[in-house]
C-alpha cells in the first residue's frame, strides 16, 4: 500500500486552495479530508471546471431561442435545424497544454472536443480550430506551428472526421503562450440526445475506452495557473491521445446509442473520473459509489488519488438501464474497448469511492459542486482608445505596395499550408472547405447545409473589449450570412490572462457584455463555451481573445454564395458604410507599425439589416458571390476574390472626401462585396428598404485596378499571399 | 452489380465508399467486418481508405494479416475486381495482391487536395471507361502515398501496361514516376491513393470518379 500523505498546510496550497476555500471544504466535510478528498476538491473547485472568476459574468449571456434545444451547462449546446435533426457543437481550449507539448496538446485538445459532442449522440460531421501563435521572428514559433498542425491532422485525420474550417493569428503577446482552440459540431436526431444526468437507484455505472494511466494528473489545476520558465517541468500532466481508441469509441457509443440502454452518459475530460462521476450524480440530484479495484488500469499499483485525477484519454463513463450491461458489453467487446461496470447510482447523494476494502472518499456532492467558489473578482475599465483621424495621417507612397504588403502579411496570408495537413473531405460532405468566409459541409443524405466559422480579432479586443467582443461576434455571424447561411447559434472560447488583476478581469467584462449585445440584437444566442483564464507567462498576458464559433444553416445548397468572382463584366457592388476608419487596423500595425486608436464600432442594428439583406440575395437566387469585408478593409477582400476566381476586377476611383487609402484598408463594420449581373435590381431593393449600396466597379481582366492607383496581376497576388507560410516554415534554420 | 466493402477498425471511408457505390450503381454493398472469415459471393470488394488498425506499425500491415484479408485474397486470385482506395492500396500491397510498398510523403506531412491525374490505360475493368487522353481530377488525402518499388518491377509495371494513374502535374507524395494507381497481372486488382469515391457528385466540386464506378456496374451487371 501506498502511505497517504498527511494533510499539511503546504499540502493544501500546493493543490491551489486559498485558506478560505479550505475552510470551506472543512465545513462541508465536518472533518479534516483524506488525501483523495483533498484531490477531488482541488480539480474541481479549479478555475478551468469551477468557472469561479468568470460564472458571474457567463450568466448575463443570451442562452435562449426557439432554435436552442440545450444551452450552456451540458457536454455541448443543441440547436435545432429542422426535418428532426439537431446540430450540437461546442469549443474547447488546450492553450496549455499545446505550449508545453504542442503534437499531443493539440491533438488531445481535438480528441476531447470531439468526446463532448459524441457523447451526446451525435456524429461529429466538422472540426475547426482557432488558433493563436507568437510573433514569426519568435525562436519557438515555427516548432509550435508544425507541432499544433501535426497534431490536429493526426488526430482529425485518423479518426475520419474533416477539419474545415478556423483561423491562425500571430502576435508578439501569444509568445509565451498560444493559443490552441478546437471546436467540432456533430449531427444527431433530436429524438436521439443524451444527457449526462445520472438517474436510478441501483442503476449500474460503467467505465468504457481506453485504461487509466498516471497521465495528466492535475491537467485542470496546471490549466489554471499562469506559467513561468519552468513551465517545461509540467510535460508530465500533458496527455497523450490515440485517435485509434477514440474511433473505435465514437463507433461504439453510436451502436450503443441507438438501442434504448443508456441513462446517462459523460466523456472524461479534464479531472477525469473526479468531474465525470460527480457531474452525473450532481445534474440528477443522486450518489454514486465506486469501486476502484474495478478501474481498467494501464499501470499497476494506482492509488485512489491518481485514478480519480488522471486525465487518460479517450474513456467515457455511462449509466445503464437495467439488465442491458450485457448487451452493451458485446458491443463494446466487438470494438475491442474495456468494459467495467464500476460501481453504482446511490440514493445517498455521496460521492463514494472504495478501494481494496477500505472507504478512501465519501464526499456529499451537492455542496461539492453548489458551494464551489465563485469569484466577484475586482475589475478595472479598460481606458477609452483615441480615435484615429485619417486625415491626420500620412499617406502611403505607393498603395501597391500597401496592398502586396497586407495581402501577405502573417495574419492574412494564405493558410493553405496548414489545412492541406488536414483531411477537409473525409465524410464526403464538405461542399466548401477551408478558405472562405464559412465552410460548408452537407446534412448527410440531404441538399442541407451547415456553415461553420471561428472568428476574433485580438487587436480590437485589446483596445475597446466591449467593442471588440461585439465585433467577434457579428463577424462570425456575418461570415455565415456571407455563404447563405441563417445563423443559429455560437459557442464561445474566451481566452484571456490572470482574472486576480483588474485590468485582465475588465477585459473578461467587456467582451462578455459584448458577445452578449451582438447575441440579442443578432439572435445568436451562445449555446456552449469554455473559459481558459491564466493565460499569462512571467506576467505577460495574451491579448484578450474572445473566441467566437459560429452554427448557420443553409436550407437549399443550390442557393449559397462564395468569395470568389466569377465572370467578365460581372458588377461589383459595396453594401455598407465607409467612413475609412483606420483604428486598430491591420493598416496600422503593418504599415505603420502601430498598434494605437478605437476600433471600429460595431452598430448591430445595421450589420442586422444590411445582413438580413445579403442573406436574402443569396437565398432568393439573385447573387452567388460574396465576401464579408474584414482584416485590411475593401481592397484585401476585393484581392481575396480576384485570387480565388482567378479574375481580375476593375475598381473606379471613388468620389468621396475621406483620403484614398482609409478607404480602402478602413475596417468599417457591417460591410460585404457581392457582384451581380443585375445590378440595378440590387441597388433598387437595397434603396427601398434603407440600405446603403453602391457599385465599385466592374469585374474582369487579369489585373486588380483601382483607378490610376494600383494595378497588380491577379497572380503577383496570389504569388504573394500563398507564398509567406510555406516560405516562413521551409527557414527552419533561419 | 453486388458489391462488398471491408471495414476494420479505423477504417474511416467505408460509408463515403458505400455512399458511392449506392449512388452509382443503385445497390448497397454488403459491410463486411474484420473479423469475419467469409465473404459473401460479390461482383466487387472495396478496400476503403483510413487508419486501419490505428496504422500501427506500418500503414495497412496489420489490416494485411487481418482474416478477412485471406478471404479477399483467394477472391481476388478467381478473378473477383478488387479496388483498394489510398489505405485500401496500402492494405493490397502488404498482402502481395499489388507489388511495391506506399511510404511517407516525400514532403514528411499529410497531404490533402484535388488532383489532376492522367488515365495511363484503359485496359482494365476499373478504366476502360475514361479517354486516355483527358486527364481527371480526383482528391488525395494520406501521409504515406509515397509509391516505391524497385526499378524491375516499375519496368515490369510500364511494360505490361499495368499502370493506371499517374499524377500529371506536380507530384504530392514524391511517388516513383508519379505512379498514383497500379495493376496487378491479371489487371482485376487496382489500388489508388486517390479517393474516386469523393468525386461522385455535383457538390464535391468534381465528378470524375463516377466514370470508375458507372463503368463497373455496367461490366458487373
Amino acid at each position: 500500500m501506498v502511505e497517504t500523505p498527511i494533510i499539511t498546510d503546504e499540502l493544501i496550497a500546493e493543490h491551489g486552495f486559498t485558506k478560505d476555500e479550505y475552510k470551506t471544504v472543512l465545513a462541508i466535510m465536518g472533518r479534516v479530508p483524506s488525501f483523495t478528498e483533498l484531490g477531488i476538491f482541488s480539480v474541481m473547485w479549479s478555475e478551468h471546471c469551477s468557472y469561479k472568476s468568470s460564472k458571474k459574468w457567463l450568466k448575463t449571456l443570451p442562452t435562449d431561442g426557439p432554435q436552442v434545444i440545450q444551452g450552456p451547462g451540458e457536454n455541448a449546446g443543441v440547436v435545432d435545424i429542422g426535418d428532426g435533426k439537431a446540430a450540437i457543437f461546442k469549443i474547447e481550449s488546450h492553450n496549455h497544454p499545446s505550449f508545453i507539448e504542442p503534437y499531443q496538446g493539440a491533438a488531445t485538445g481535438v480528441g476531447g472536443i470531439l468526446r463532448d459532442v459524441f457523447t451526446m449522440g451525435a456524429r461529429p460531421v466538422a472540426n475547426l480550430n482557432a488558433l493563436r501563435f507568437g510573433s514569426p521572428n519568435h525562436p519557438k514559433t515555427r516548432h509550435l506551428i508544425s507541432g499544433v498542425v501535426g497534431g490536429i491532422g493526426g488526430y482529425g485525420n485518423c479518426i475520419g472526421v474533416p477539419t474545415i474550417g478556423g483561423e491562425v493569428n500571430f502576435h508578439p503577446a501569444y509568445n509565451g503562450n498560444i493559443l490552441v482552440n478546437a471546436m467540432t459540431v456533430g449531427l444527431a436526431d433530436t429524438d436521439k440526445i443524451f444527457y449526462s444526468a445520472a438517474a436510478g437507484n441501483g442503476n449500474a455505472v460503467v467505465y468504457v475506452g481506453s485504461k487509466t494511466g498516471r497521465d495528466g494528473i492535475h491537467g485542470a489545476t496546471m490549466a489554471s495557473a499562469e506559467f513561468s520558465d519552468d513551465s517545461e517541468e509540467k510535460r508530465p500532466t500533458v496527455q497523450v491521445g490515440d485517435p485509434f481508441t477514440e474511433k473505435l469509441l465514437l463507433e461504439a457509443c453510436l451502436e450503443l446509442m441507438a438501442t434504448d440502454a443508456i441513462v446517462a452518459i459523460q466523456d472524461m475530460g479534464a479531472a477525469g473520473l473526479t468531474s465525470s462521476s460527480v457531474e452525473m450524480a450532481s445534474k440528477g440530484g443522486v450518489g454514486v459509489e465506486l469501486d476502484l479495484d474495478l478501474v481498467p488500469a494501464r499501470e499497476t499499483a494506482m492509488t485512489a488519488y491518481e485514478l480519480m485525477l488522471s486525465e487518460s484519454q479517450e474513456r467515457m463513463l455511462m449509466v445503464l438501464k437495467p439488465n442491458s450491461e450485457k448487451m452493451a458489453q458485446a458491443i463494446f467487446d466487438k470494438w475491442e474497448l474495456d468494459f467495467a461496470i464500476i460501481g453504482k447510482i446511490t440514493d445517498t447523494g455521496n460521492l463514494v469511492l472504495k478501494m481494496h476494502g477500505e472507504i478512501m472518499a465519501d464526499i456529499p456532492v451537492d455542496p461539492l459542486v453548489e458551494n464551489a467558489p465563485e469569484y466577484d473578482r475586482p475589475w478595472e475599465k479598460t481606458p477609452e482608445a483615441p480615435k484615429i483621424q485619417a486625415r491626420e495621417l500620412s499617406p502611403p507612397e505607393n498603395l501597391e505596395d500597401v496592398l502586396l504588403e497586407l495581402i501577405s502579411t502573417p495574419d492574412s496570408a494564405s493558410k493553405r499550408w496548414i489545412w492541406e495537413q488536414y483531411d477537409h473531405m473525409v465524410m464526403a460532405d464538405t461542399v466548401a472547405g477551408p478558405g472562405g468566409d464559412s465552410a460548408v459541409v452537407r446534412v448527410h443524405g440531404t441538399n442541407r447545409g451547415l456553415a461553420v466559422t471561428t472568428d476574433c480579432t485580438p487587436r480590437y479586443c485589446a483596445a475597446a473589449p466591449e467593442t471588440g467582443g461585439r465585433q467577434a461576434a457579428a463577424e462570425a455571424w456575418r461570415n455565415l450570412t456571407a455563404v447563405g447561411a441563417k445563423p443559429l447559434a455560437l459557442t464561445n472560447n474566451l481566452n484571456f490572462g490572470n482574472p486576480e488583476r483588474p485590468v485582465i478581469m475588465g477585459q473578461v467584462v467587456g467582451c462578455i457584455a459584448g458577445i452578449s449585445d451582438a447575441g440579442r440584437v443578432l439572435d445568436f444566442p451562445v449555446v456552449s463555451g469554455n473559459v481558459s483564464l491564466y493565460n499569462e507567462t512571467n506576467g505577460e498576458a495574451i491579448l484578450p481573445t474572445p473566441v467566437i464559433g459560429g452554427v448557420g444553416l443553409i436550407d437549399n445548397l443550390d442557393r449559397t454564395a462564395n468569395c470568389a468572382f466569377k465572370a467578365e463584366g460581372d458588377t461589383i457592388i459595396l453594401i455598407g458604410d465607409t467612413t475609412g476608419w483606420l483604428g486598430a487596423s491591420l493598416y496600422l500595425r503593418e504599415v505603420e507599425g502601430r498598434e494605437v486608436g478605437a476600433p471600429p464600432p460595431v452598430d448591430l442594428t445595421t450589420e442586422r439589416k444590411n445582413g438580413d439583406f445579403v442573406r436574402y440575395l443569396i437565398s432568393d437566387g439573385q447573387i452567388d458571390t460574396c465576401h464579408d469585408i474584414s482584416d485590411g478593409g475593401l481592397l484585401l477582400a476585393l484581392a481575396e476574390m480576384a485570387i480565388a476566381g482567378e479574375i481580375g476586377a476593375n475598381i473606379k476611383s471613388p468620389e468621396i472626401d475621406i483620403p484614398l487609402f482609409a478607404w480602402a484598408f478602413g475596417e468599417d463594420q457591417a460591410r460585404y462585396v457581392i457582384t451581380s449581373k443585375q445590378s440595378e435590381a440590387i441597388l433598387g431593393s437595397a434603396k427601398s428598404v434603407g440600405i446603403s449600396a453602391a457599385v465599385i466597379g466592374t469585374v474582369g481582366g487579369s489585373a486588380l485596378t483601382l483607378g490610376d492607383s494600383i494595378s497588380i496581376s491577379v497572380l503577383d497576388l496570389a504569388n504573394r499571399h500563398r507564398s509567406w507560410l510555406p516560405n516562413y516554415m521551409a527557414n527552419a534554420g533561419e | 452489380m453486388k458489391s462488398a466493402v471491408i471495414v476494420f477498425p479505423g477504417s474511416n471511408c467505408d460509408r463515403d465508399a458505400a455512399v458511392a457505390l449506392k449512388n452509382t450503381t443503385g445497390r448497397s454493398p454488403t459491410m463486411v467486418w474484420h473479423n469475419d472469415n467469409e465473404l459473401p459471393k460479390v461482383d466487387l470488394i472495396v478496400v476503403p481508405g483510413g487508419f486501419s488498425y490505428g496504422d500501427y506499425l506500418r500503414a495497412g500491415a496489420m489490416a494485411g494479416n487481418s482474416p478477412v484479408m485471406r478471404e479477399v485474397v483467394a477472391h481476388a486470385k478467381s478473378g473477383t475486381p478488387v479496388l483498394g482506395i489510398c489505405n485500401g492500396f496500402q492494405v493490397l500491397t502488404e498482402t502481395g495482391l499489388l507489388p511495391g510498398a506506399l511510404i511517407r510523403n516525400a514532403g514528411l506531412t499529410f497531404v490533402c487536395k484535388s488532383v489532376s491525374l492522367s488515365v495511363e490505360t484503359t485496359n482494365s475493368i476499373f478504366t476502360t471507361g475514361y479517354d486516355k487522353s483527358n486527364l481527371i481530377t480526383i482528391p488525395i488525402a494520406h501521409h504515406d502515398g509515397n509509391y516505391f518499388a524497385s526499378n524491375d518491377t516499375l519496368e515490369l509495371l510500364e511494360n505490361e501496361d499495368r499502370i493506371a494513374f499517374r499524377y500529371s502535374s506536380d507530384n504530392p507524395n514524391g511517388s516513383q514516376r508519379n505512379i498514383a494507381g497500379i495493376l496487378n497481372e491479371e489487371r482485376n486488382v487496382l489500388g489508388m491513393m486517390p479517393h474516386p469515391e469523393r468525386a461522385v457528385d455535383a457538390q464535391h466540386g468534381s465528378t470524375d470518379g463516377i466514370t470508375m464506378f458507372a463503368t463497373l456496374t455496367e461490366q458487373l451487371a
